[in-house]
């Protein structure tokens, strides 16, 4: 894809990941309207995120279309977010076992 | 001319004919710019996406860890968040409301940036201008969502459903994403003006920049306004539905 014409693509593409964004977060929502609990609901809300976050970027941001330098540029330093997610998620459980220990005992 | 001068510095030999991992090394590895054909208005928004997605990715942490770590229940957002609809209370009906705003107002966004380029200027201006009336309805909505809250009592430092912190992240978090829409339709209004003008045809200069546009700019503001939507998808799933 040439940029000097800009993005140009059929209105199909767009009304399509409009549709699909709908449908999705339909899905979504109904995941906490029927209450499903534990590992099955965060697994479904985190596949239908990422599935709603990847078409936003892929088609409406035009990503997909893009030249392979600045995608890089672009996705991979979040993925130090990650990183960081892990380390604070470690830290957390760590934090809440010595606030456990410190009210139970209270010492 | 100093954007396509700048787009156009570059001779147009080989860049093109790489593809996959050896065109990325080859971009970057290149003289002058990485990002080649990629406009640099866009090259710049997207940067700046990227730090916005710093800024959101460490509350949505901070968030994480505070939740993670209180031995206090989390308040039961579903019910937080419930509407009364016939005196039945009906879970996250706003919410899902909002989200269906953003989207929609996000489909708006991606055709009048097709628009723009076909250089369709009322119709590119009543897309724009209707992405901006539904962003204007979603901080409307935020607003009610927070002066409902407010009158039942939370606050930043406690909540009469659960643990303390949930007044503090939610407050942070919808606050800082509810700014970025409403810049966000002041953008999309000023951007609207401009292309109802005609400023992107004759080449009029802007206003703060001097410089001449073109429906790039349309691009460049659509990208914002989706990031907007995408930051959505991640409270929505991370806040409200957890």
């Amino acid at each position: 894809m040439s940029s000097e014409q800009g993005q140009q693509h059929p209105i199909s593409i767009y009304l399509w990941i409009w549709g699909l964004l709908f449908v999705l977060s339909f899905f979504s929502y109904m995941v906490d309207y029927y209450n499903f609990e534990g590992y099955l609901r965060w697994s479904l809300i985190l596949i239908f995120m990422f599935a709603k976050a990847s078409l936003i970027i892929a088609f409406f941001m035009h990503m997909a279309w893009e030249r392979v330098a600045l995608i890089y540029a672009v996705i991979t330093p979040p993925s130090l977010i990650l990183l960081f997610l892990a380390i604070m998620l470690f830290e957390s459980d760590y934090t809440q076992f010595t606030r456990e220990v410190f009210f139970s005992t209270g010492s | 001319m100093v954007q396509s001068h700048l787009t156009d510095s570059v001779p147009e030999t080989d860049h093109g004919s790489a593809t996959g991992l050896s065109s990325f090394t080859k971009d970057w590895s290149s003289d002058q710019q990485a990002f080649k054909q990629v406009p640099w208005g866009k090259a710049m928004m997207w940067v700046f996406l990227l730090s916005d997605t710093f800024i959101f990715g460490v509350f949505l942490v901070s968030y994480m860890t505070v939740r993670n770590s209180t031995k206090v229940p989390w308040p039961n957002t579903s019910q937080v968040f419930s509407l009364n609809v016939n005196g039945e209370p009906f879970p996250l009906l706003l919410i899902a409301i909002m989200t269906f705003i953003l989207i929609s107002s996000s489909g708006t966004m991606a055709i009048a940036v097709k628009y723009g380029y076909a250089k369709d200027r009322r119709t590119t201006t009543f897309l724009i201008l209707l992405t901006a009336l539904f962003g204007a309805s979603f901080v409307g909505m935020q607003v009610f969502e927070w002066t409902k809250l407010i009158h039942e009592g939370v606050r930043p430092w406690g909540n009469p459903f659960g643990a303390h912190q949930f007044g503090s992240t939610f407050f942070m978090i919808t606050g800082f994403h509810g700014f970025h829409v409403s810049i966000g339709v002041l953008f999309l209004l000023i951007v609207a003006r401009k292309v109802w003008r005609g400023d992107f045809d004759n080449e009029r200069r802007g206003f703060f920049t001097s410089r001449k546009g073109n429906y790039e700019i349309v691009e460049i503001m659509g990208l914002y306004w989706h990031f907007v939507d995408l930051v959505w998808v991640f409270i929505f799933a991370f806040f409200y539905l957890w």
